[in-house]
């Protein structure tokens, strides 16, 4: 218990150093900012205009992001989502994986650890694959920040695209790299 | 436009909402994990804005048009691609900086594969995904890169 909790606080005090030298380095931008602007006054209203508009955008979407973000990794286990994928199988396998992986449940190191249970507990590579390549580049949050940024057409097609590749990538892993010895991960079953 | 921010806001609502009748400690928790990554990823976003405020006055677009734009051609691509999959700045930050580029005189190619190579291909996590997962399964980051170009390839050509 004690060993948790130091490791606990450590970790809460690395982070927020990590949090303390983001705020530093913004605020060496910010003055980075006004002394190039004091240097050239002309270019004062361009670049202070074109900044607001970036930031009320942005700060009418954030807290919204974070609230779905924060749901979502606190109400979906990890039991939950090895639980589902391990067992799908069929055209059921990849769309899951997909889903599961675009829930907004973390960042992708948490993926990882997942992904080796789900290997452990039978799942197919190509399913792990588009998994690991959802959870990395389409989190549901994300496409909505993009939407709002990038406009409709340009959020589709890349995320039409995207999920297409993915799961192609993921076939296409499992017959390179695994298809001589398929037995790799359940070393179990060869004796 | 507009209509994003009332899909996410209404989202975020009706998520919250429904955690609220579901678990309201639960719920409670999610709304101090969601201050905090805001607090964590409020300074990243401040200094984007602060950048692309000071990048489009400064940068004049036919110095974008040349490095990323329709002169800068496959070795744009190629680059801007490598970039992405080198830095390790959240997705949701990239969305403005991309717009800001697209903006003033990039092209769709390079700003969608800036984009995909930075979630899809993680340079940085890359020790982990081998530890964890083995150096076979890995093959997708290399991968991914490839797709990350031939999928900005197709939205130039589409869009």
């Amino acid at each position: 218990m004690n060993i948790q909790n130091t490791e606990k606080t450590r970790k809460q005090n690395s982070s927020q150093k990590k949090i303390l030298r983001d705020y530093l380095i913004f605020g060496a931008a910010l003055a980075a900012g006004f002394i190039l602007l004091i240097i050239f006054p002309e270019k004062k209203e361009a670049a202070a205009a074109t900044a607001w508009s970036y930031f009320s955008e942005m700060m009418v979407i954030l807290p919204a992001v974070m609230v779905i973000m924060g749901l979502f990794s606190v109400f979906i286990s990890k039991e939950q989502v090895v639980k589902y994928l391990g067992k799908a199988s069929g055209v059921k396998g990849p769309l899951l994986a997909i889903f599961f992986g675009a829930l907004p449940t973390g960042p992708l190191y948490i993926a990882f650890p997942l992904a080796s249970a789900l290997i452990k507990k039978g799942a197919r590579i190509s399913n792990v694959v588009v998994f690991i390549s959802a959870w990395a580049c389409i989190k549901i949050p994300q496409e909505l920040v993009e939407l709002q940024f990038l406009g409709f057409k340009f959020m589709g097609t890349r995320l039409l695209l995207t999920i297409f590749f993915v799961i192609l990538m993921g076939l296409l892993i499992e017959q390179l790299a695994f298809q001589k010895n398929k037995n790799r991960f359940t070393p179990d079953k060869e004796k | 436009m507009k209509s994003a921010v009332i899909l996410i806001n209404a989202l975020a609502v009706v998520c919250l909402v429904f955690a609220f009748f579901k678990d309201r400690e639960k719920t409670r928790r999610s709304i101090i994990v969601a201050a905090r990554s805001f607090l964590r990823i409020l300074p990243l976003v401040l200094m984007i804005i602060v950048m692309v405020g000071l990048f489009s006055s400064f940068i004049p677009p036919d110095k974008i048009k040349t490095f990323i734009g329709a002169q800068a051609g496959w070795s744009g691509i190629l680059a801007i691609a490598a970039l992405g999959a080198v830095l390790h700045i959240p997705a949701l930050v990239s969305y403005p900086l991309a717009a800001a580029l697209l903006q003033s005189g990039a092209t769709i190619a390079p700003v969608a594969a800036f984009i995909t190579t930075l979630t899809m291909v993680g340079i940085i996590t890359l020790p982990l995904e081998i530890k964890e997962l083995g150096i076979k399964l890995t093959l997708r980051n290399s991968l991914s890169f490839i797709l990350a170009v031939i999928i900005a390839l197709i939205m130039g050509m589409v869009l």
